[in-house]
């Protein structure tokens, strides 16, 4: 059975020290190894930026796809095989800027695949330009009197598109992040974990000490039930999104395989391919 | 006692236009005269001039005639719009509903469609009463379409068979009344074969299924949306799935995706769509992660004329990526090699891994049109090198599989996620042969040079075919759809004793340099015809050094609609003429 150590690799990350994305990366390994899961049993689906590289660095299957389409291309993948566990990650600009469109489409058909978006609000990778989650004011260099666009709020938007499986986590807080990912690897459906997930380069505002000072911990409130929606929202509109933990799940939704009309049980990369001669006849008849 | 004619009905669209075309051709396509159907529709659900034009003859035909001799109008609008293209005493027919007008050079017979349909039940039924006039015309008896209607309508009930039967009877016997006896059009009995009746993108379709696809993933958009339409239909029986996406981009990228997993999958789209692909398709390319792209094109640019006919999208499929990837193109002509094309797509994308597209265009993509026998003998299934998991068995887990090794061909052996011991990485970033990133100097110059010789100096068998003489001093080149008017006009040609060969390009990726040379060594005047206003193929003999002693030549047509023999066989004329002077 594989342990911890191997779903790591020798590649060391392009990653500035002090990185957040270095604790997501541990999360996941920890959570994989928790799950009894063997690395070819997994694939780790990422976009463009700094985060997107993560699916270089957990020792499983791994595409680094184009800037915001990981998410197409882990549900591409998710269909072939559906027995894999797939994970799709990548940052908030890839996630919520060029990507989103995909985000909210992925929610909505709800296919079993876990994505770990690691939101720094910023861009890290093209030199710090403001990203979809920035702060109103914050200045950057694309932003010199202030931004004067409104932040997105990823955990609003998952939970209006109607997401089954919402939580969110601290870069601090590994071993929270471990059971987060665990439990949305578990969860039959699609599951978002926002990640505050520091950049200690080109975001001077968002810091670990402003995230610490500013995040509620929803696993920690007492009476929290994350199977009331009415809650949830209304957690994350009094925070404004600064919430941490398990936010929302539905657990009655079906996952988006399940629900497609006589799909195949096995991997589609295995099946026989050979048309059968009389499905192939009756395909013919109705062109005669 | 004719050996061909052409019949076209018009009216509003959603009055019922395409049904009464589609009833007559699947009737005679039965008979077994060949029937190639051609639809002049508009981007919208309803309303706006819509008309179907069907060529009906002994020997096949794949393309529309450049005269109709019968035009059945059910509004003012069909007459002004298409009177024109009616012989010589051409026969109209029109319903007396509206006080038709028709031209000088036609012959009108006015008849109360409307109220016969009404008579037999509903006004809907005109179109059958407009069908049992024409079946008059051509001296056909009525069972010809008995059977037909019997299966559309059946579901509706005993009633409302009998009821378009009547309405059909009414129909032949208000023509014979009006005179149609003066005028009738025998037509020469067909032999019965059986025939199949479909378009090319039914064929597309279906040849997907035979081809092993299991994934398909898109978005609609004419004219390519029958394919998943056909496809969401008949995944279920083989177990796969198809995904409406949410865009392209989505459709490209998760096509990439269930091809990484091991499936066979592919999309379907048009031009705008292509257009949004491209840095997928570069990705695909990079990542050597086969997929297969079906462009139908239409007319560009940006929405251009969305459901009419042109070939302007070659240089996209080409070039259009950034940065430089081996590519296949094929560019089937009719629906039968439509067919074939998909399993040679899935086999050609998984042996190169690299990004397939199968181009076809408008016409060839809806036309419905007499095709001939598909077997699924004809279909092999090669995945190319796929390292199997029993090789890996004794693999540490930590170990990484080579997934981009430098091989001779250039081919390195792919394994699917989930296999024990295949761990490996893909990026669209430059990577080591374990798929890890990797921006030197000199594995960037071995990896391009890997990925670019896996096609390097390949010429696929069958890129082009040649028909009609071959010392024949006047070469045409076509194609995709282009080939039935090209077929045509060496006929027309021949018969006015100038001898003319035909070359079609059947892929167009890798370029198909030798063969095309070959074709060309006794050629004096070669003309290249395609359905766009730059000369796309023409420009491509040149970047590719296709070299010939002849001079070349466009014949092109970017106004929407198909080209026509007669076009291509005047334009040789004319060019004839002046070397005569």
């Amino acid at each position: 059975m594989a342990t911890l150590k191997d779903f790591r690799n020798e590649i060391r990350p392009n990653w500035c020290p002090g990185c957040g994305d270095f604790s997501v990366q541990a999360a996941i390994q920890r959570a994989l190894a928790a799950l009894n899961k063997e690395p070819h049993e997994v694939a780790i689906v990422s976009g463009i930026g700094c985060s997107g590289r993560i699916s270089g660095y957990v020792n499983t299957y791994g595409f680094h796809a184009v800037h915001g389409r990981s998410l197409p291309t882990a549900q591409g993948l998710k269909l072939a095989n559906r027995h894999l566990t797939v994970i799709a990650a990548g940052g908030d600009g890839d996630g919520f800027g060029i990507g989103l469109n995909h985000f909210i489409h992925a929610v909505r058909r709800n296919m079993d695949i876990t994505y770990i978006v690691m939101d720094n609000q910023i861009y890290g990778l093209t030199k710090g330009q403001h990203s979809p989650t920035s702060a109103t004011g914050m200045q950057v260099k694309t932003t010199p009197h202030g931004n004067i666009e409104q932040a997105l709020k990823p955990t609003q938007l998952a939970l209006a598109a109607g997401i089954s499986f919402l939580a969110q986590g601290f870069s601090s807080d590994v071993n929270q992040l471990v059971s987060l990912i665990q439990a949305a690897i578990q969860h039959r459906g699609f599951s978002l974990i926002n990640v505050f997930s520091p950049c200690v380069t080109y975001n001077k505002i968002n810091t670990y000490e402003w995230y610490k000072d500013n995040v509620v911990n929803l696993d920690k409130l007492e009476g929290y039930q994350p199977n009331d929606y009415a809650a949830a929202m209304n957690q994350i509109r009094e925070h404004d999104g600064l919430v941490t933990g398990l936010i929302y799940q539905d657990t009655n939704r079906a996952p988006y395989e399940d629900s497609i009309h006589n799909y195949a049980s096995d991997s589609l990369s295995h099946v026989d391919l050979q048309l059968p001669s009389d499905v192939f006849a009756a395909a013919l008849k109705e062109f005669a | 006692m004719l050996s061909e004619l052409s019949w076209k009905v018009g009216g509003q669209q959603g009055e019922g236009v395409e049904s009464t075309g589609e009833t007559f051709a699947i009737a005679l396509n039965r008979q077994g005269y060949f029937v190639y159907s051609f639809r002049h529709f508009s981007s919208r659900i309803k309303g706006g001039h819509s008309n179907d034009k069907v060529r009906v003859s002994l020997k096949p035909y794949r393309a529309i005639a450049s005269r109709t001799n019968i035009l059945l109008a059910f509004d003012q609008e069909t007459i002004d719009l298409n009177a024109k293209e009616l012989c010589d005493g051409g026969i109209l027919i029109a319903d007396e509903k509206f006080k038709p007008t028709a031209p000088n050079h036609v012959q009108l017979f006015s008849i109360p469609l409307t109220q016969l349909a009404e008579e037999s039940g509903s006004a809907i039924m005109k179109n059958m009463v407009s069908l049992g006039a024409s079946c008059y015309l051509l001296g056909l008896p009525l069972q010809v379409f008995e059977e037909v209607i019997e299966e559309r309508f059946r579901r509706k009930g005993d009633k409302v068979v009998s009821q378009n039967m009547e309405a059909l009877a009414r129909g032949a016997a208000a023509m014979e009344q009006a005179g149609g006896a003066a005028v009738k059009l025998s037509l020469a009995k067909a032999d019965g074969t059986r025939r199949l009746f479909m378009m090319g993108n039914d064929a597309l379709g279906l040849g997907a299924l035979a081809a092993g696809a299991r994934v398909m993933a898109a978005y609609p958009i004419t004219p390519a949306s029958d394919v998943m339409e056909y496809l969401i239909k008949k995944m279920p029986t083989v177990g796969g799935v198809v995904v409406q996406t949410e865009d392209e981009i989505a459709a490209m990228t998760m096509t990439i995706g269930a091809s990484y997993g091991g499936a066979r999958a592919f999309t379907c789209t048009s031009g705008p769509g292509l257009s949004l692909m491209m840095e997928a398709i570069g990705l695909s390319g990079m990542t050597e992660t086969p997929t297969v792209i079906i462009d139908t094109q239409r007319g560009g640019p940006s929405t251009g004329l969305p459901t009419k006919q042109e070939q302007s999208d070659f240089l996209a499929a080409l070039f259009g990526t950034h940065g430089e990837i081996p590519k296949i193109v094929l560019t089937p002509a009719t629906p039968e090699e439509c067919f074939t094309a998909m399993a040679d797509a899935f086999n050609l994308a998984e042996t190169y891994q690299c990004p397939v597209i199968v181009m076809t265009d408008l016409q060839l993509s809806l036309s419905k049109q007499s095709t001939e026998p598909l077997s699924l003998d004809s279909i092999r299934i090669d995945r190319g090198a796929v390292t199997a998991s029993s090789d890996l068995k004794e693999v540490p887990i930590t170990t990484q599989f080579d997934r981009y090794k430098v091989t001779d061909s250039g081919v390195s052996p792919r394994v699917f996620p989930g296999t024990p011991g295949g761990l490996h990485h893909v990026t669209g970033v430059e990577h080591s042969e374990n798929g890890r990133p990797n921006e030197g100097t000199a594995n960037r110059q071995a990896m391009m040079e890997k990925r670019m010789r896996k096609l390097d100096g390949v010429e696929l068998d069958e890129s082009i075919s040649r028909h009609g003489s071959a010392d024949a001093k006047v070469v045409i080149l076509g194609i995709g759809s282009n080939y039935g008017a090209i077929e045509e006009a060496l006929d027309i040609l021949q018969e006015e004793g100038i001898a003319a060969s035909h070359v079609h390009l059947h892929k167009l990726l890798p370029f198909p340099v030798r063969a095309l040379n070959e074709a060309f060594q006794n050629a004096e005047e070669i003309l290249v015809v395609e359905n766009n206003a730059t000369g796309q193929i023409r420009h491509l003999l040149g970047f590719f050094g296709v070299k010939t002693a002849g001079t070349i030549r466009s014949y092109l047509k970017y106004d929407g609609s198909p080209i026509l023999p007669l076009e291509i066989a005047n334009d040789i004329k004319g060019r004839m003429h002046a070397w005569q002077h």
